[in-house]
């Protein structure tokens, strides 16, 4: 059994399970109620923030890598964090990299809910929060489906992971990494069993979802 | 409606023209033969390629094409007849390489020496005159905690001397790495140096790259050990093999591997980084090996990078013994 968790395969893929699983989970906690918060509140410039996060869906990962790995690396700005190489460096990337999916599609799922919804809960007499949880918990499809795509991007890309994270063996080494890396070495075989575990992952978490959601209507 | 689609038709195919017109116009398609030589990183990052392919084409009606990747890629691109030729520097992987019909016309043109650098504190002290006591040191240091060591990990010619520079110095490289000090960075020269600089650890870099990024500020690690036979980095060049892969453009393949073992060519390689270096960063072999100049080295090359006594055995020269006289 334990022979079998030590296998590079499964701790690869664990690895990458975990760390764009945590960002996925960080870009969320801050993601969801900014993406509330744009989409229900009126305030001047709400176009100009909206068109900001939309414009940092298409953020190159290859861009952001660099320049977090300029941030991070030894004569970096933030270089006395020693960061570079690490997962907390992959993680924080991640987080970065999914955060205007996070927001964006939750303003556009909060948006395309009735409005009424948040003022029959303040007749009701809710709170602002508890209204917003309203408004949240009406939008719930959006939700889980922006935090699906979060997840499915970050474990997907390779521009940070590789730039921050350095690929380390049984540390830093992620599956798009290795794969990256497989190729390169000339081992193609190696690198479609990881391909197939990376699609498996991305696909069987978008049915999974998928089924749930027909599950709670 | 209607308009709508239409106008959205007529923008799709203009698109389409422009972006494949565009990218025809830019891949090629010229009178010029492509020459496609699948390289060691060594070679190319340094620039040393990009001042031969210009020299070259001046003289030649060939397209050069060079793919940067590690050694064991290289051989994989020319197996699959992706490559017309290979230049690599991994003795043990090109002797394979022949075995397995890929490859013929093996030239040696140039070698160097690998370094094992760390950073300038030197926890493992390590300044020795063999590289050998100075890996047993690192392991020795490594293990108690003071020192770390990165390795390339990525099955390239570096790599490759690497392994086979521990199992000389006695240690089983399956063991060591999975040692705490030990960290496998599974990237290029470059990056395992940036890794290895900010770890403040060691590991084994090719002079070329080493060079580069130190003087352009990128790392502060310094040379510790860059003398001894056990350090010698032999570059060769090898066509591919007609009959495997009857495409591939063999005939300026030769022309190019002539350019490369030339007095121009050879020229070319010994100059190469002088100017921003102030040192050579590959010595040209040919003329070394032709007239034994210094026999201390061409005895190490030919420990190290012949077989069974030759450059290229005689059952790869497929029918140019003119390279070899």
């Amino acid at each position: 059994m334990w022979e079998f968790l030590a296998n590079p395969i499964l701790q690869i893929t664990f690895r990458s399970l975990q760390i764009s699983g945590t960002a996925t989970l960080l870009s969320a906690l801050w993601g969801l109620p900014l993406g509330v918060a744009i989409g229900i509140k009126t305030f001047p410039g709400k176009q100009l923030v909206k068109g900001v996060f939309n414009a940092l869906l298409g953020l190159p990962t290859v861009a952001l890598g660099l320049i977090l790995y300029l941030l991070f690396s030894k004569s970096g700005a933030l270089g006395f964090l020693q960061l570079f190489p690490s997962p907390q460096a992959i993680i924080i990337g991640q987080a970065i990299l999914v955060t205007p999916i996070i927001v964006s599609l939750t303003t556009s799922a909060v948006e395309s809910i009735d409005p009424d919804v948040k003022d029959l809960a303040k007749t009701l007499g809710a709170s602002d929060t508890e209204a917003s949880v309203a408004v949240l918990r009406e939008s719930m499809g959006g939700v889980v489906l922006a935090i699906i795509a979060s997840f499915n991007r970050a474990i997907a890309e390779l521009g940070v992971a590789l730039a921050v994270g350095a690929n380390l063996r049984g540390r830093t080494q992620v599956l798009t990494t290795v794969i990256a890396m497989e190729i390169n070495r000339g081992n193609i075989e190696y690198s479609i069993q990881l391909t197939i575990i990376l699609l498996a992952i991305v696909f069987s978490i978008t049915i999974l979802t998928n089924l749930l959601q027909r599950r709670i209507k | 409606m209607r308009k709508n689609i239409l106008i959205w038709i007529i923008a799709l195919v203009l698109v389409a023209v422009v972006s494949v017109a565009g990218t025809a116009y830019f891949v090629g398609g010229g009178p010029k033969k492509k020459l496609v030589v699948s390289t060691t990183t060594s070679l190319y990052d340094t620039g040393l390629l990009d001042a031969i392919e210009d020299r070259f084409e001046e003289k030649y009606s060939a397209d050069l094409y060079f793919i940067s990747v590690g050694t064991g890629l290289s051989i994989i691109h020319a197996q699959r007849g992706d490559a017309d030729m290979i230049m690599v520097h991994a003795p043990s992987m090109e002797l394979t390489f022949l075995e397995e019909g890929y490859g013929t016309c093996r030239k040696i043109l140039a070698y160097n020496f690998f370094a094992i650098v760390g950073p300038k504190v030197d926890p493992a002290n390590i300044k020795d005159p063999s590289p050998l006591q100075a890996l047993s040191k690192i392991v020795d240091a490594g293990r108690r905690e003071n020192a770390k060591w990165v390795s390339r990990g990525d099955d390239s010619g570096t790599h490759i001397k690497e392994k086979e520079l521990w199992t000389a110095a006695g240690f089983d490289w399956a063991l060591i790495r999975e040692e705490e000090w030990y960290v496998e960075a599974g990237s290029g020269m470059g990056k395992t140096l940036q890794v290895a600089d900010n770890l403040d650890a060691y590991t084994l870099a090719d002079m070329g790259t080493y060079l580069k990024y130190y003087k352009d500020g990128i790392i502060t690690l310094k040379t510790l050990v860059t003398q001894g036979e056990e350090l010698l980095n032999v570059y060769s060049a090898i066509a591919g093999n007609l009959v495997r892969h009857p495409h591939i453009n063999f005939e300026d393949a030769i022309t190019f591997i002539k350019f490369l073992i030339s007095e121009e060519g050879q020229e070319i390689i010994s100059n190469f980084g002088k100017d921003v270096y102030g040192q050579s960063l590959f010595y040209p072999a040919v003329n070394l090996l032709k007239q034994n100049t210094d026999p201390t080295i061409v005895q190490w090359i030919k420990n190290y990078a012949f077989f069974d006594g030759y450059e290229c055995p005689p059952e790869y020269l497929s029918d140019h013994p003119e390279l070899y006289t």
